[in-house]
């Protein structure tokens, strides 16, 4: 039985220009068992990136240089792309790519 | 909570605002990087580095008593849609901060902008003209201020990145001198990196868990190619290794070049029509600016750059005497 989780996901240091200018973005997750990063970084690539999708994604993780946060926690403390999400979990993604 | 690249540690966010001022204080202190009493311009460009920057000088400032006193410099290189847009960001910032700010343009200083170099010269090279202009007018900017010392946001990630861009070219003059902390000939302004070990990571999580307020939009004209498989090629290191990114520095910081070799690089001297640091008679500013003039912009790029004529022909435009600041001029009188 699949089950749905609802998260909100925030767009931060110039990834939001790649969804849309969308800084924030409500998303919900049809899986098996608990969603994991990994489904969601898959899900946000397929289904609210129209172009560039390179500069979000490489293989089934996120370029290096984009940090990942989940209720304001680091994701290399949460086992990156196998953490698990929970229902209302907010999950940031920051490119730090950019000139300064 | 987050983990830190450098050392591993898991630490919540007000242990690693601390660590990571205090780190910061260290690097500055234990180089003797500033006097009291001395004017510093924040060369500011309203993105993360910068802002970052800005913010921690003046709570380290504060917080320790260095009793500088804290401009904010910004270059207006005129690219619409770009640099008009973070310089708003800058403003925001001067009124958070409450520190003085001085913008200086390209316009102002060279007659061009960057719009109209892009119009001259097409896409691909501008930005040799962009870098080369803006580091002669970060020194301006701050000498019309009266101020000889410019600290500027290099984060410990472009400092690796610089190190393998000179391994690649085979610049060994640049590789010695761009892992220090203060660079500086003679008859130069100054220039610090307070962020020479501070990983972009950290920067980042720091701008976001401080709500900073910064601008983060790519260059409109900067493709970058070369820089940008450096970049790549370091992330993808950290990603592996994340102490990788303070090793290359480290590793850099111990290389010593030989007397033999030393002697072999080009002699730094003054620019015979502006005045400015150069290492050939006239500066590379003052060659593409006449190549602009002249409508032979491109050729003022690579090796054909030596036959280009040292004489001012006509009324072309040229770049204002470079003074230093008379502050500067003291200290080194008392020598």
């Amino acid at each position: 039985m699949s089950t749905t989780t609802n998260l909100k996901i925030e767009f931060g240091g110039g990834l939001e220009i790649l969804f849309n200018n969308t800084p924030e973005l409500n998303v919900s997750l049809s899986t098996q068992g608990k969603p994991t990063v990994r489904d969601l970084i898959k899900h946000l690539a397929d289904e609210h990136i129209n172009e560039r999708k390179e500069l979000f994604i490489e293989g089934d993780t996120v370029r290096p240089g984009i940090l990942v946060l989940i209720n304001d926690c680091d994701w290399e403390l949460r086992d990156e792309l196998d953490g698990e999400l929970e229902q209302g979990d907010v999950v940031v993604f920051i490119s730090t790519l950019h000139g300064g | 909570m987050i983990k830190r690249p450098k050392t591993g540690q898991q630490v919540c966010k007000d242990c690693f605002f601390f660590a990571f001022e205090e780190e910061i204080h260290k690097t500055i202190t234990d180089a003797g990087t500033f006097k009291r009493g001395e004017r510093v311009a924040i060369g500011a460009s309203g993105g993360k580095d910068s802002t970052v920057l800005a913010h921690v000088m003046k709570t380290l400032n504060d917080r320790h008593d260095y009793g500088l006193n804290l401009f904010l410099l910004s270059i207006d290189e005129g690219i619409t849609g770009y640099r008009d847009d973070s310089l708003e960001t800058v403003k925001r910032n001067k009124e958070q901060y409450q520190l003085p700010l001085k913008i200086l343009s390209y316009n102002e200083l060279y007659g061009w902008t960057m719009d109209r170099i892009v119009e001259a010269v097409g896409k691909k090279n501008n930005c040799t003209f962009c870098g080369v202009f803006r580091r002669q007018a970060l020194d301006r900017g701050a000498s019309s201020l009266n101020i000889s010392h410019i600290v500027t946001g290099h984060n410990a990630d472009d400092v690796a990145e610089t190190v393998l861009m000179n391994i690649l070219r085979g610049d060994v003059s640049r590789l010695g001198r761009c892992v220090e902390i203060t660079t500086r000939g003679e008859d130069t302004i100054k220039r610090s990196k307070p962020f020479k070990y501070t990983y972009e990571k950290e920067i980042v999580m720091y701008a976001y868990f401080k709500k900073l307020d910064y601008f983060s939009t790519e260059c409109i004209y900067s493709p970058e190619a070369y820089r940008g498989f450096a970049r790549t090629y370091i992330k993808d290191l950290e990603a592996l290794r994340p102490s990788t990114i303070i090793d290359i520095i480290h590793s850099a910081e111990n290389i010593r070049i030989s007397d033999v070799v030393q002697d072999a690089l080009p002699k730094q001297q003054k620019c015979k029509r502006c005045g400015y640091i150069s290492s050939n008679e006239l500066c590379k500013a003052c060659v593409l600016l006449q190549g602009l003039e002249k409508g032979t912009a491109k050729m003022a790029i690579g090796n054909k750059a030596k036959h280009i004529s040292q004489e001012v022909t006509g009324d072309i435009r040229t770049i204002p005497m470079f003074k230093m600041p008379e502050q500067q001029q003291k200290a080194e009188q008392r020598v």
